[in-house]
């Protein structure tokens, strides 16, 4: 097992264990976080380690509060990261834009953790614009390895330019795996202190104005250092020049001969005299770059403005693909161009016709039951079930179908009340625990302003499960020597004002079908809480109680009642019968209430 | 020297767990060692890949299709789902105790017949070799040691360029103390199931 405290020596890590060791070896002193895939193993790891190191480190309400807490700690002169995924930088840019005109007093690494191909995402958009809308310096690392030592050059620039710097990473180095050179330990400093200016920190009009130019010339400075940057250099020679960052830059090196690389580290700003000399002595160039072209439109300004008329071939060219993340096999787009590998000819994918095997929920998950219990409180009403981002969202496969719209953290609950504004059909809100803390609350608020009548069901399972069981508001924080009380849901709804709220244990899938009844009679706003821990959570934490459901054959009149209405992966049909998989099955009796004849018990 | 493994499975098989035994295998070996590793939400129950790739000269974690060496396969209709990663010569390791999905196990759909699943392998490649990995796992003491059988099937492949010993002191390094002579055992079962 990899120990990231360990002194010295050489360790496999996975790309966000190695920026866990760079940050021990920068000596940061800060870190806050909202989870989210790519980047969620950095929480888990700082959770674990954080105090040992020296540092402190929180999960935060959401990525905006991440943000401004850790802008706080880098205002105060300590060294902060805040990290992220992609579409976690939408919620936190609104703090980032003027962040970077105040800049900051100590370093400050804003890392986002893109997705191209959208393995666990809603899109798989390119943070990289966000370094030119906010004028933020922005370096991107290609390996593990590279990842941990960029840590600690990125720290300096951003101490050098007193701004925050974008650390960007996708998937394939973030879960890469490779090997990582340990260095020397740095040390945090505590505490900092914040020195008041007005004119820099406090951003009304007549200072921003200020700050706008004086960011600005300040990024001329970051210019000056990227032209200097070792982040920034060329490998090999040859006519052809290939312009490549980030993990694109691993399947040139290896599978690209003949051409000179320019490997691009520090992205923003450019180093627009070094691109300059790189492409004046090419036959021409390929710029290699998942998603937009980023570099490739940058690259073309340049030798517009230099007078260079050497050809850029890439995307605009259509020889390199915009969507979906690259493999090595994409570099056949630019074989005619470079020598790249010839790839051995893949074997034809079988005709046999195998089953699909999408991701679902687990066994005895509640969400389960919560989706059950609305489908038969429902019956044949037009509804739209507006989901959210979580495990739940999972809930949107045969047989629940229970999500007909979901975009973004939040962003269901709020939907539900213009669905109800703008149509007669009856919105239901499924929005997680976590999520509900994060972006839910506003939401429930604006449906009680503006007299929308929607359902919002709060699937509380008691964690952030689909990142790997982080703590949220709701449920305290033990952590780090930091003990608080977890924030009751049910007496915050209560608070604010909703007349209907009903907390139902969604394994009592008859209780939980009769609250939705209630919600969906309701005039008004109407909130269910389906609470009950997350079996997977309870399974790490060795708490889960040792129980089966069993099927008594005799009873049995074969329904299948509870294969339709919970689809739990622990019921299997043998033949004509249903027999429980002692493997998977966790007795949480699901089945046996939905069961018309009884014929299902729980064993403990 | 360069060499692909493109371990398939299902989550909660120990698909990550083999995929760091055989990385650092590789690492103490003073191979350059590039991996990735499927996390997040495929995890839930979903197919699952997680690629190793060692040798002189390997920085990319990904490797193109059709270029596997070889394919470890933790589930049948994953090995066969899985077989364009390589070609007609690379090797292919089939555990062949399947994991039923969830719509199979419901009765919604079918599990295609192990021999199918077999045919539509040699079909293409002369160089399967399969195992019940799970049934070893339950002789060795217990189900959850497939992983072991599967690592230890793979040290016995043709031409596998790491050393038996290497392997199993990857494995002992990487599980928990009381496991141990567990997972030793089912090694030694998966490796004597392909030797011989």
């Amino acid at each position: 097992m990899s120990d990231l405290l360990a002194r010295e020596g050489k360790q496999l890590l996975l790309g966000n264990e190695a920026i866990v060791r760079g940050l021990f070896e920068a000596g940061v002193d800060f870190a806050s976080t909202y989870p989210g895939t790519p980047s969620s193993e950095i929480g888990n790891l700082l959770e674990k380690l954080a105090s040992d190191a020296g540092m402190y480190f929180e999960f935060s309400t959401n990525e905006k509060v991440a943000m401004e807490v850790s802008a706080a700690a880098a205002s105060s002169g300590l060294r902060s990261f805040v990290f992220m995924k992609h579409v976690g930088l939408n919620v936190a840019a609104d703090p980032m834009m003027t962040l970077a005109y105040s800049g900051v007093t100590g370093g400050m690494l804003i890392l986002t953790a893109d997705d191209p191909s959208a393995h666990s995402s809603q899109n798989e958009q390119d943070n990289r614009y966000y370094s030119q809308l906010g004028l933020l310096p922005m370096v991107e690392p290609s390996t593990p390895a590279e990842a941990k030592e960029m840590v600690k050059a990125a720290y300096a620039i951003s101490e050098e330019t007193t701004l925050p710097v974008l650390f960007r990473t996708t998937t394939r180095v973030n879960h890469a795996r490779g090997v990582v050179d340990l260095g020397e330990l740095g040390t945090p400093k505590g505490k900092g202190h914040f020195e008041r200016d007005v004119v820099r920190f406090v951003n009304i009009p007549a200072h921003a104005r200020v700050n706008r130019k004086r960011l600005l010339e300040l990024m001329k400075k970051a210019a000056a250092l990227s032209e200097e940057s070792p982040l920034n250099h060329v490998e090999g020679e040859g006519d052809v020049g290939i312009i490549t960052s980030g993990v694109s830059y691993t399947y040139v090196k290896e599978f690209v001969k003949g051409a000179s690389i320019l490997k691009l580290g520090f992205t923003n700003p450019l180093p627009e005299r070094k691109i300059a000399e790189f492409i004046k002595s090419k036959k021409y160039v390929i710029v290699v770059e998942e998603l937009e072209p980023f570099l490739e439109d940058q690259v073309l300004r340049i030798c517009a403005q230099s007078s260079i008329s050497v050809p850029v071939y890439g995307k605009r060219s259509g020889h390199l693909p915009y969507a979906w993340e690259f493999s090595p096999r994409t570099l056949e787009g630019i074989s005619e161009l470079a020598d790249v590998q010839r790839f051995r000819e893949s074997m034809p994918a079988t005709q046999v016709k195998l089953p699909g095997r999408p991701p679902t929920l687990c066994a005895g998950c509640p969400h389960r039951g919560m989706y059950a219990a609305t489908k038969k409180a429902v019956g044949s009403r037009d509804v739209i079930y507006c989901s959210d981002i979580g495990c739940y969202t999972l809930g949107v496969a045969s047989p629940f179908q229970t999500a007909d719209f979901i975009i973004c953290m939040g962003g269901g609950a709020g939907a539900a009340g213009g669905f109800a504004a703008a149509t007669d059909q009856t919105p239901i809100a499924f929005i997680g625990d976590s999520t509900f803390f994060h972006a839910g609350v506003p939401a429930l608020v604006n449906a009680l302003f503006n007299d929308h009548k929607i359902i919002m069901v709060i699937l509380d399972n008691r964690t952030t499960a689909m990142t790997g069981h982080q703590p949220n508001p709701g449920t305290g924080r033990e952590f780090g020597g930091i003990q608080t009380e977890p924030i009751d849901i049910e007496k915050l709804v209560r608070g604010i004002g909703v007349k209907y709220v009903e907390e139902v244990d969604p394994y009592d899938v008859k209780a939980a079908t009769k609250a939705m009844k209630g919600a969906l009679e309701h005039d008004g706003v109407a909130v269910i809480i389906s609470k009950c821990p997350c079996p997977l959570e309870l399974k790490k934490r060795r708490m889960l109680e040792a129980k089966r459901c069993e099927v008594d054959q005799s009873k049995c009149i074969q329904c299948y009642t509870c294969l339709k209405m919970i689809a739990c992966p622990a019921l299997i049909k043998k033949g004509e019968s249903v027999e429980t998989d002692p493997t998977q099955c966790i007795g949480c009796g699901m089945c046996a209430n939905v069961c018309p004849k009884d014929a299902i018990e729980v064993r403990r | 020297m360069k060499y692909t493994i493109q371990i398939v499975g299902v989550g909660g098989q120990g698909v990550l767990l083999a995929s760091m035994v055989l990385g650092n295998a590789a690492m103490n070996r003073g191979y350059k060692v590039a991996m990735s590793e499927v996390h997040g939400m495929a995890q839930r129950g979903g197919s699952v890949l997680s690629t190793v790739r060692f040798g002189d000269d390997v920085i990319s974690p990904l490797e193109a299709d059709g270029c596997a060496d070889l394919i470890m396969g933790f589930e049948p209709t994953e090995t066969v789902r899985n077989l364009p990663l390589g070609n007609r010569d690379t090797l292919v390791l089939m555990n062949l105790d399947p994991v039923y999905p969830s719509m199979v196990a419901a009765g919604f759909e079918k599990y295609p017949e192990i021999d199918d699943l077999i045919k539509s392998v040699t079909d293409v490649n002369p160089n399967m070799v399969t195992l019940d990995a799970t049934k070893l796992a339950i002789e060795a003491g217990k189900a959850v040691a497939a992983n072991a059988v599967m690592i230890g099937a793979v040290a016995a492949m043709k031409d596998f360029p790491l050393m038996k010993e290497d392997l199993l002191e990857a494995l002992k390094a990487q599980v928990p103390e009381k496991f141990l002579e567990l997972n030793v055992k089912a090694f030694e079962l998966g490796y004597a199931a392909v030797k011989n």
